[in-house]
Order: C-alpha cells, then sequence, then structure tokens
C-alpha cells in the first residue's frame, strides 16, 4: 500500500542543513493500523506530510498504492490527495463560515461531483459518524468531539483508502477522545488504511504496530 | 469547482465582512458612478446641440457677403438667381437690421427681416397662425408684417395681434402672422424678430443690397454639391473669394458633435480614473484577505484543492465585489443622471452600451486587480499555510 524508501527531507537554515528525515524507509500495507510516535521536533510531522503529499521528500521514492508519488506535480499531488488520503488534524481544521456538511462536502467540490451526489455522499459519511443531526451547525456551534467526528466524515466522504490523523485527540478531553478513537477504529476494522500520528501512547496502543521516530530515523519494533 | 458553487463561497465570504465588503465597494461605487452620470451628461449636451443644429436644419447652408469694394452685396435678382444652381430646392434672401416696434404704448426693439416667401420653408421656422408672406406682398412692396412669437407676447400680450397695426420706424404695417416659438438655438434667441416683405424691407432701411442669404438644398448629401456650386457663382461675381462666406451646416453639425463627444470622453476618462482606484482598494483588501485565510486555504489544498481552483475562488470574490459595486454604482448613475433631466431641461440618457460598459469594466478592473493577490493565495505552500494561526 505504502512503501518508503530512504527518504530525506533537509531543510537550510541560513548555512546549516537541517536533516528533517534521515533516511526513512517503511511499508504499511493495505488495512493496517500504524501509529507513527516520537517526541516533538522528532520529524514525524514532516513524516506525516511527506506521506499525506502535502510535502516532497528531498530524495528518496514514495510508492502509494502501487503509483511513485515522489516525482509527482502540485497538481497531480493535489488529485493524490482528493482521492488517496483523508485527512484528520488535531485542530479539525474546518472552514468556519460552512456549516457541517458543506465542510464534508469539500473534497468532493474539488473532484468536480455535482451538488446533489455530494450531498448524497456527505449525508452518508456524516451518519456514519453519527452528526446527521448537527449537519447544519457551524464548527463554532459544535463541541469539539463533534468537530473532530466532522473532520472525520470530510476524511471518509471521498472514499480514500488511507486515513492520515495527526494527533486527532490532541485537542480533546479524555471523554471525547475515546470518542473519537473508537470512530477511527471502527473505520479501521471496515478496511481502511489508519495511519496514527500521536504521541501518546494510550491513543498509540489502539494501533496494531508502532513506530518510533527520533532525530529524524526510525527505531522499530520497540514497545512504547 | 464549479462557477456556482465558487460564486456561492464568495457571497458568503463576502457577507461574513460585511463593512469591509462595503467599503471596499464604495471605491467601485464611486468609480462606476462617475462615470455612468459623466457620460450620460456628455451624451445629453451632445444630443441638446445636435438637436439645435438640426432645428436650424442640416441641408440648410447659408450665404454672409462682406462684399469689396463698392459692390457691398447681390442684388435680388442675382441673389435669386441662385435658386437655378444644381441641388438647390429653395432660396431665401434676407435683408436685415434693427428697427423699433411700436403697437399703441408698447415698444419693442427688435431684428427686422426683408425675406421672400420661401423664408418659412428654408429656415425651418413655420408660421403659428395668420398667413405667410406671398408673390403679391413683394411685388406690391406692402406693408405687411409677420411677428416673432417674443415680439408678439411683448406688444399684444394675450390679445390677437392678426389685422392689428403696428409701427416700424414710424410706418404704419399689418400684422397678418405670428411665428411658431423656436427657442434658443446657437446664436441667441429666433423669436425676437419680424418678418416683412423684402422689397419693403429695401425701401425702409433705404437698402438694396443683398448681403446674406439662406439656401435650402435638395437633400442632407447635395449639400457640399450646393456649396461649390454657389461658391464658383459669387466668385464670378465678386471675382474674390474673401468676399463671402458659405457656411454649411452640416459641417457646423459634425464639428459640434465632435467637440462634444470628446468632452464627454474626457470626462468619462477622469471618472475611470476614480475606478482605477477602487481597484486598487479591491487589490488591498484582497491581499489582506489572502493573509488572514491562509490556513483556509491550506485546508482546501490539503483536500485536493489545485492551484487553479484557489486562483478561481479569489478571482471570483473580487469579481464579485467590483461586479456588485458596479451594479450599484450603475443604478446611483441612472438615477442622478434621471434627476437631472427631471429638474433641468438637460436630456440625459444612460445608453445600454454605456451601462454594459460600465459593467464589465467594473468586473475586469476586479478581475485584474484581483490576479495578483489570489496568484498569492494559489501558490502558498500547503504545509505552510496549514501552519498558520
Amino acid at each position: 500500500m505504502i512503501r518508503l524508501e530512504n527518504i530525506r527531507k533537509t531543510y537550510k537554515m541560513g548555512d546549516i542543513q537541517v536533516h528533517a528525515l534521515d533516511g526513512i524507509s517503511m511499508e504499511i500495507s493495505q488495512g493496517e493500523a500504524l501509529a507513527i510516535v516520537g517526541p516533538s521536533g522528532s520529524g514525524k510531522s514532516t513524516l506525516m506530510n511527506i506521506i499525506g503529499c502535502l510535502d516532497t521528500p528531498t530524495s528518496g521514492s514514495y510508492v502509494l498504492n502501487g503509483r511513485a508519488v515522489s516525482g509527482l506535480s502540485k497538481n497531480e499531488l493535489a488529485g493524490v490527495r482528493n482521492t488517496q488520503i483523508g485527512f484528520v488534524f488535531q485542530s479539525y481544521n474546518l472552514l468556519p463560515r460552512q456549516t457541517a456538511l458543506e465542510n464534508v462536502e469539500l473534497p468532493l467540490i474539488y473532484r468536480g461531483l455535482p451538488g446533489k451526489v455530494r450531498r448524497e455522499y456527505a449525508l452518508a459519511a456524516l451518519e456514519k459518524v453519527g452528526l446527521t443531526g448537527r449537519m447544519h451547525h457551524r464548527p463554532t456551534e459544535l463541541s469539539g468531539g463533534q468537530q473532530q467526528r466532522v473532520a472525520i466524515a470530510r476524511a471518509l466522504v471521498g472514499d480514500s483508502p488511507v486515513i492520515l490523523a495527526d494527533e486527532p485527540t490532541g485537542n480533546l478531553d479524555s471523554a471525547s477522545g475515546r470518542e473519537v478513537m473508537n470512530v477511527l477504529t471502527k473505520l479501521h476494522s471496515q478496511g481502511k488504511t489508519l495511519i496514527l500520528i500521536t504521541h501518546d501512547p494510550q491513543v498509540a496502543k489502539l494501533a496494531q504496530r508502532q513506530v518510533r521516530i527520533i532525530d529524524g530515523r526510525l527505531e522499530t519494533g520497540g514497545a512504547y | 469547482m464549479g462557477f456556482l458553487q465558487a460564486f456561492r463561497l464568495s457571497v458568503s465570504a463576502m457577507l461574513a465582512k460585511k463593512l469591509r465588503s462595503f467599503l471596499t465597494m464604495l471605491g467601485v461605487i464611486i468609480g462606476v458612478f462617475s462615470v455612468v452620470a459623466l457620460i450620460s451628461l456628455g451624451q445629453g449636451a451632445t444630443s441638446l446641440v445636435t438637436e439645435q443644429v438640426q432645428a436650424i436644419g442640416s441641408n440648410l447652408v447659408s450665404v454672409n457677403i462682406t462684399g469689396r469694394g463698392a459692390l457691398t452685396g447681390l442684388s435680388l435678382e442675382e441673389a435669386l438667381e441662385l435658386a437655378s444652381r444644381p441641388g438647390v430646392s429653395a432660396i431665401a434672401p434676407v435683408l436685415s437690421g434693427q428697427a423699433t416696434f411700436k403697437h399703441q404704448t408698447k415698444d419693442v426693439s427688435a431684428s427686422l427681416e426683408g425675406v421672400t416667401p420661401d423664408y418659412n420653408t428654408v429656415r425651418n421656422h413655420n408660421i403659428e397662425y395668420g398667413r405667410s408672406l406671398v408673390a403679391a406682398d413683394l411685388e406690391h412692396r406692402q406693408k405687411v408684417a409677420i411677428l416673432g412669437s417674443e415680439v408678439a407676447q411683448e406688444l399684444f400680450g394675450e390679445k390677437n395681434p392678426l389685422g392689428a397695426q403696428i409701427r416700424i420706424n414710424g410706418n404704419a404695417f399689418t400684422v397678418i402672422g405670428v411665428l411658431e416659438e423656436k427657442g434658443d438655438g446657437i446664436g441667441g434667441t429666433n423669436d425676437n424678430k419680424v418678418l416683412i416683405p423684402l422689397t419693403t424691407a429695401q425701401r425702409l432701411l433705404r437698402n438694396m443690397t443683398i448681403s446674406a442669404l439662406y439656401i435650402q438644398a435638395e437633400s442632407p448629401e447635395s449639400v457640399d454639391r450646393v456649396v461649390v456650386s454657389v461658391e464658383a457663382s459669387l466668385k464670378q461675381i465678386f471675382r474674390d473669394e474673401d468676399a463671402f462666406r458659405v457656411f454649411n451646416q452640416a459641417d457646423l453639425l459634425s464639428t459640434v458633435s465632435q467637440i462634444t463627444g470628446t468632452l464627454t470622453l474626457m470626462l468619462g476618462g477622469i471618472a475611470a480614473i476614480s475606478l482605477l482606484v477602487g481597484g486598487i482598494g479591491i487589490m488591498n483588501i484582497m491581499l489582506v484577505s489572502v493573509t488572514e485565510r491562509t490556513r483556509e486555504i491550506g485546508i482546501c489544498k490539503a483536500l485536493g484543492a489545485r492551484k487553479k481552483d484557489i486562483l478561481y475562488q479569489f478571482l471570483i470574490e473580487s469579481a464579485v465585489i467590483s461586479g456588485t459595486g458596479g451594479l450599484i454604482g450603475l443604478m446611483l448613475g441612472q438615477l442622478a443622471a434621471s434627476l437631472v433631466s427631471r429638474f433641468s431641461d438637460f436630456p440625459t440618457t444612460v445608453t445600454f452600451q454605456v451601462a454594459v460598459l460600465a459593467l464589465a469594466f467594473s468586473v475586469g478592473v476586479g478581475i485584474f486587480f484581483g490576479i495578483w493577490p489570489a496568484n498569492k493565495a494559489a501558490d502558498l505552500n500547503p504545509v505552510e499555510a496549514l501552519r498558520a494561526q
């Protein structure tokens, strides 16, 4: 499903080269749930950006769903994000002026689907996260847990095989966090590939496999 | 992303910041308002002047003779002979002077014109009531007079002047008609005059020579031909090109409408500068908007928005702002124009072309000044945009 080979990401800060990722190789198979853990500054956000096709590696190869992604143009990457990856962010990242339903529809707008179809799919996605009753509310009218569930519905709506969740419970109280994790694990059980980036051991435990990243390198195997 | 979707998003973004959107729009509103109002005023002036020139008659040729040496003008026979030139349909020699007109205790000073029966058709100035001059009046040097409406009003007020006696420089004349009111034209009033038979005028003014005549061409197209042939004839008589002047109303018409047309363009151009300033206001606010919404742009990009989706979104947004402003400005301009024509006799019209042009221009301004901010938004790096607060 996902194969990273010797991925490097180097930033230039003045004269100094900073290696955010220093030769990362890993494979994630279809339907797997993987937790990427590590302290802040370890490079896990950079890794997430590269897996999520938001950023391109300085060197190395990345194959997503049988397609070499490393050499694609910005527009092609936008298309890959749209169809292959569903993002769940720590701070939800919903559009503040749009209703829950409109937020969920957004990925389908960029896919060029007609309004009726978008609405139908968005309603189905909201139903999966149990928020049908709140579809006409704006993000400010929803609790944090509800906002995150709207974000998950948005990640689902395009039927992307991979769900990439970056600290999905980071801004939530423990009850809402559990609720969100329940939804995510349920999705995983329905066949989605789930990639969790977190520093919360409780959250990481829910994944079958954990990899730890320190100073841009992987430490595999070890229990967190 | 479809146009309708982008349009809806733009409207919701605009409504989210109502005061700011309105203030941004204000620049375009004022710009379009002044363009529309000034151009319609200019066009009103053009049509007013054109109307006045056309009222004189666009197939009218006027001849003024200054003379050469002792030869100060034409004899009546020489003047009438010009009627046989090709393209000439009628000719009206005029012998004019200033005179005092008296009726009972009232007197008024006005211009006295000795004319022939053709005068009314050639000058396009008809009799309101009474009769016009006939050939017999000239033949017998009848002391009859046709009053201009202003003279009739001053001497007779509401009374019927027909058949009444007036005194012109002390000589008794019978009023046989009154001219229709023509109003002010180029070169002053047309109504403050009195017409008498030309032969009578020659005696009264002690002047036999005709120094002014009006020629009616068969059609506006034959005017040029008439001018050439009349000039040729006059040159034969006077042997000097400076002894006479031949004016052509069509030339006057085109000169005047050229001047007012240039004036209209100039006014519109000055007003367009304010529209340009409005456009810069839009660019300014769109740049602010892009900075404020950097995170939103990042979200859209993460969800699969391509560069052109974002570009499109922001371009439509600035076009919607300026287009709405243009629409409001157009309505205000139309209102101003109709108020001007209601409370003055100045005819103003907002033509369809001006309306379309103003709207298209305002939308164009929005797009043009939106390009840079929109491009800035579309070029944002998604990772950095998502990091923005």
